[in-house]
């Protein structure tokens, strides 16, 4: 009998949430800090009045001292107001609001299709190990892998959208769509539903089809090679061949314990993922023009507003710890040797 | 012995290319009885775990098998995969060398009865599956309180309780042990012998218990067969067969185990023969001490002796087959260093 229960594994890991997070919320204010320049004169452009630099200075909170900016910085964050930007003066709670839900369109239905074709493409590969099915099952998956999502999501542009013009390529909706759309959630494909709007969900789903493709591809090549590797690994393990042993039928041998036992490493890695997939949710999001908050990051950062820069790197940080300890719940539930 | 629950026929598995197949069983005939225990000996590498597996048709993938497994008037060697599968559980059980990864990690001990028994008996209630399994777990030494735990809650020698509670669970004819403790320490593995022992008295089942250990089977045995290089080189009675081994092999075999008695450890020298291209004759004529000529020509003729043992070697004739001459020694060089394992 193990000494630790659930229920204390579950809270032991919430606990270590706390210092992973403050050393997160510190790496980002200290990077941008140590970045040459005055931020504020950068941001505001070339020939302002010093007089007004550091009026904004003052009223930001930069002529402080950095102890006493970084304890400001840090309480802010807890009560939950991360701040305005410099250049658009716009709350970065409302950034979050209707850029996010963007974001979190896109995101959510990318690792959907990422797991989906990873994990199936991978676990037939890996059953079917060295026959024709495997091995393209691999090609694809290195492709996608080694594509940049900029370059897959022009060539998806120019194929879907030039040559067949089946999709649109830019924006999350029609301006239409846009226009008549009822705001409930800031989550444009949850409004159509919530009003029944169906015309304006298949604009929305059509809009959607190629930057959530293109994202989600890029890590479903690691996926595929990881699913497939357990699967191979899993079908050597003892208790199959056991399982068999007891005349347990072939096809349940392969679904419930071989894919199942193949599945817990994967967990991991889907989580670990999701840091790569914000990354490409930068690039896919300007590639695609989606009003999303990797969209407005590359516009802050072009202009230096580094309020706005540190405040969508905190959300994106604060949403990778959360998806962290989500996968280590799930493992637990999953995996009963994990609560140690 | 009258009637045979199990027949093997001249069985052959070879594993790898059609060219040059490694012939793990080549040639072997067996019968186990009702409730007989009978112990499978032999060095590491003789074909034991082999023959073992081909008996449940639970082969690796590239072997191949021929010649005959008769159970219940059925060949399983020429029965379709399906049926085969349907068999292992309710006919024929196996438990393996290694009882610390043969359980899902991921399931509890109650849900491996749960699709044990609802695999092979669909019609079975819930509370008749908790039952049963509870049943077998507790002659086992296994507590209904932990029927609800995890693999990994267990130490190896209750794994492998559980795992033998699990082949039994469906009150199989025949359970084949695939050295069932070489893994576990001396307590333990004494502790398991004498549960498997009991197992005719207690389930009336008959055990094929492969093992390296001659102790164990001087002791809970009812017969023995000895296996060399994928052939069968004596069986009998293991009273029989200790008191007085048939086969130059048995008896050194024999000679090398260890007693409180034993001053100089015996082994005997040279190495188990490749089994893809064993020797020619006798496949154990180049470390046998009472070589003849005949023995790297000719391959021996299956001999049954009075006290109803067979044996596998020319010392016992035929002798009108042993050309005129060969029975002289077999002269060759000494056996050297390099030769052995």
């Amino acid at each position: 009998m193990t000494g630790t229960s659930l229920r204390t594994y579950l809270i032991t890991r919430l606990a270590l949430v706390v210092p992973m997070v403050l050393i997160l919320l510190t790496l980002v204010f200290l990077l941008l800090r140590v970045a040459p320049g005055n931020p504020i004169q950068a941001a505001l452009g070339g020939h302002v009045p010093p007089a007004y630099v550091h009026q904004i200075e003052h009223r930001l909170g930069f002529d402080k001292p950095l102890i006493t900016q970084y304890g400001d910085y840090l309480w802010n964050i807890v009560r939950g107001n991360l701040g305005t930007t410099i250049t658009d003066n716009r709350p970065l709670s409302q950034i979050i609001k209707q850029n996010g839900a963007a974001t979190f369109e896109l995101t959510f239905f990318a690792m959907l299709i990422a797991i989906v074709v990873g994990v199936v493409v991978g676990l037939i590969a890996g059953r079917y190990r060295d026959t024709p099915v495997d091995i393209a099952g691999r090609l694809f998956g290195v492709i996608v892998y080694a594509t940049p999502p900029f370059f897959l999501g022009l060539m998806a542009q120019l194929v879907f959208g030039v040559w067949l013009g089946w999709l649109p390529t830019s924006d999350q909706a029609s301006p239409l769509t846009q226009a008549l759309l009822q705001t409930h959630t800031n989550i444009f494909l949850v409004d159509a539903i919530w009003d029944g709007s169906w015309g304006a969900l298949w604009d929305i789903v059509k809009h959607l089809i190629l930057p959530a493709t293109t994202l989600g591809l890029i890590t479903a090549g690691v996926f595929i090679r990881l699913t497939r590797i357990n699967v191979i690994r899993t079908l050597r393990d003892d208790y199959i061949e056991a399982a068999r042993a007891r005349g347990i039928a072939e096809r349940r041998v392969v679904f419930f314990h071989a894919f199942k036992n193949a599945l817990v490493p994967v967990i991991t890695v889907v989580g670990l993922n999701l840091a790569i997939l914000l990354g490409g949710v930068v690039l896919t999001e300007t590639t695609f023009n989606w009003p999303g908050i990797g969209h407005e990051l590359v516009i802050y950062l072009e202009n230096r507003d580094y309020a706005g820069v540190q405040g969508i790197i905190v959300v994106f940080a604060l949403v990778v710890v959360a998806v962290s300890i989500l996968v280590d719940f799930l493992n637990a539930f999953v995996d009963p040797r994990i609560r140690y | 012995m009258t009637d045979a629950i199990l027949q093997v026929r001249n069985l052959r598995v070879y594993y790898g290319t059609p060219g040059k197949p490694v012939r793990a069983v080549d040639g072997v005939s067996l019968d186990i009885g009702e409730s007989e225990v009978v112990g499978l000996v032999g060095e590491s590498g003789c074909g034991k775990s082999t023959l073992g597996r081909g008996i449940l048709g639970l082969l690796p993938d590239g072997a191949r098998a021929d010649g005959e497994v008769l159970y219940d008037g059925r060949n399983l060697v020429a029965m379709p995969p399906k049926a085969v599968r349907r068999m292992r559980g309710p006919e024929l059980g196996l438990i393996f060398q290694e009882p610390m990864t043969r359980l899902n990690p991921l399931l509890r001990i109650s849900d491996h009865f749960r699709e044990t028994l609802e695999q092979h008996e669909p019609d079975l209630t819930d509370a008749e599956v908790k039952r049963r399994s509870l049943e077998t777990l507790g002659r086992m030494g296994i507590p209904p309180t932990r029927f609800r735990q995890y693999p990994h809650e267990f130490s190896g020698g209750m794994r492998q309780r559980i795992m033998i509670a699990l082949a039994l669970v469906l009150r199989p004819k025949l359970l084949v042990a695939d050295e069932p403790t070489t893994s576990l320490d001396v307590i333990v593995e004494g502790q398991i012998l004498a549960l498997l022992a009991d197992l005719k008295n207690n389930f009336g089942t008959a055990l094929l218990l492969i093992t390296h250990n001659l102790g164990i089977v001087a002791e809970s045995c009812d017969r023995m067969a000895v296996m060399y290089a994928g052939r069968i080189a004596e069986e009998g009675p293991v009273r029989e067969v200790f008191a007085d081994p048939a086969h130059p092999y048995t008896r050194d075999l024999l000679r090398s185990t260890i007693s409180l008695d034993t001053t100089t450890l015996y082994s005997i020298p040279g190495a188990p023969p490749n089994l893809i291209d064993p020797p020619p004759g006798c496949r154990f004529h180049p470390r046998c001490p009472n070589a003849m000529r005949v023995c790297d020509q000719l391959e021996p003729i299956e001999q049954r002796l009075d006290d109803g043992r067979r044996v596998l070697c020319w010392l016992h004739g035929p002798s009108e087959r042993i050309p005129q001459g060969a029975g002289a020694p077999l002269e060759r060089e000494a056996i050297g260093v390099a030769d052995e394992a």
